[in-house]
């Protein structure tokens, strides 16, 4: 057998390659449509589960997940691709606003939060939906990570009245929220991102609860 | 293959060629989660199952795979695998996922994975390269587990934190209390440099004392009299 031409070899080769990768893609294909259905399935009931943390299930009594409003992008709450609203209601009257919004500005990149604002304009719940903090560093803001079980350092946001937003700040920036020495900047990526959220529900708030279901208000 | 070439096979993965503190491969994710017990040993063992797949699909396939595209390829297929697992885990195992989640998708990042696929894989057959990638990944998770320890226990105090996120009702143990303030350097990335370097300097004295003693004792059958 005589050497090969250059061009003979990356006809070959490449043909190996392209047969290696349709077969290994054709793989992850089959295993991406097999598991949808039941990745979909624990989605949903993992934010049913992130949405009983932030509201009591008796302050509502309206179809939660069926009840939202879509946002286009919206600078206010750090939204670049849009997000939801979801409107809680106890009777027919407004209970509260669990809204979707992202802090920009943690350690690591974006932190997704979910918010829920009640009626009155105080902060029902917060909870991290998905971040890259610094892991036993800056990941005490999602509460699964907090070593301090008992009241783990998100609580804090849950006694905020309407009237305590001004001060939705941390220390370091003159407001009342605690953090961990070492990593302010998660903490105060979050506290900022909540007192952005409660300011927005409280200027849309007649805007949002009088839209139709799954309208842009 | 025979029993006593599947024991050489993990010894040298788990002592004698030890990735973390021998080899030194595979140092990113290493550094990057060995600040507890927990998330060490997790992203341990989600890499001894990619290793031991892809040691064995490469294998099985070793033939097949020209020698002049075989690193494409190898990526190819660690990322094709790492991929599937990660969508299996999420799945199937949604509460293991929910801790090891994050960590899958470095394992394509970790060389060690394609340095063994080459090293190994590539040339043997599919039951040693099997052995071959399961006991790199122990030895690995070893490292993991021991850099996990220290960095938690001088950084946090605590032991076994998210304990109760892989068994439930499980407790983290508070080694030296709820006073303990802390030691950041620990936490921090410079606290996974010391750690690992103390390792390898344990490491390299046990063997030194070892060849130290083999030189001063001879291992030849006269010299070693029975002292009955």
């Amino acid at each position: 057998m005589s050497e090969p031409t250059a061009l003979g070899l990356s006809v070959r080769t490449g043909s190996v390659m392209v047969a290696f990768t349709a077969v290994f893609t054709a793989i992850m294909a089959f295993t991406f449509s097999a598991t949808k259905a039941r990745i979909d399935a624990s989605a949903t009931e993992e934010k049913m589960k992130l949405i009983s943390e932030v509201l009591p299930a008796s302050s509502y009594d309206n179809l939660l997940l069926d009840d939202f409003v879509t946002l286009g992008p919206t600078r206010e709450l750090g939204l670049d691709e849009g997000g939801r609203i979801y409107r809680a209601r106890k009777s027919g009257r407004p209970a509260a606003l669990l809204i979707e919004t992202t802090a920009p500005d943690g350690y690591s990149g974006r932190i997704e939060l979910i918010v829920a604002i009640r009626a009155d304009g105080g902060v029902s719940g917060v909870r991290a939906v998905t971040h890259r903090e610094t892991p036993g560093l800056g990941d005490y803001i999602d509460p699964k990570k907090d070593k301090n079980k008992k009241s783990p350092w998100i609580a804090q946001f849950a006694e905020l009245k309407a009237a305590d937003i001004p001060g939705c700040k941390v220390i370091k920036d003159g407001g009342q929220i605690a953090y961990h020495t070492g990593a302010t900047i998660s903490a105060r990526a979050v506290t900022n991102a909540v007192a952005r959220a409660a300011r927005y529900a409280a200027a849309n708030h007649n805007r949002l609860f009088a839209a139709p279901s799954g309208s842009k208000p | 293959m025979d029993f006593q070439a599947y024991r050489e096979i993990a010894w040298n993965g788990i002592w004698k060629q030890n990735t973390g503190v021998v080899q030194i491969l595979g140092l990113c994710p290493i550094l990057a989660v060995s600040t507890s017990i927990v998330n060490a040993v997790s992203l341990g063992l989600a890499t001894i199952l990619v290793m031991a797949m892809s040691n064995l699909v490469i294998a099985a396939l070793r033939n097949f795979i020209p020698y002049e595209i075989r690193i494409p390829v190898f990526i190819l297929i660690i990322a094709a695998l790492t991929t599937v697992v990660d969508l299996a885990f999420n799945a199937y195992l949604h509460e293991l996922y929910l801790v090891l989640g994050i960590f899958i998708p470095l394992i394509v990042t970790n060389c060690i994975v394609l340095a063994r696929v080459e090293a190994f894989a590539a040339k043997n057959e599919p039951d040693s390269s099997i052995v071959d990638g399961i006991a790199m990944g122990i030895g690995l998770t070893l490292v993991l587990a021991v850099l996990g320890a220290v960095r938690e226990l001088v950084g946090s105090g605590t032991l076994l934190s998210g304990i109760d996120m892989l068994i439930p009702g499980a407790q983290a143990i508070s080694v030296f209390g709820d006073a303990y303030p802390g030691f950041l350097v620990a936490v921090l990335p410079p606290g996974a440099f010391f750690t690992l370097g103390c390792l390898i300097a344990g490491r390299n004295w046990l063997e030194a004392r070892k060849a130290a003693r083999a030189r001063r004792n001879p291992p030849s059958v006269a010299d070693t009299p029975a002292r009955a």
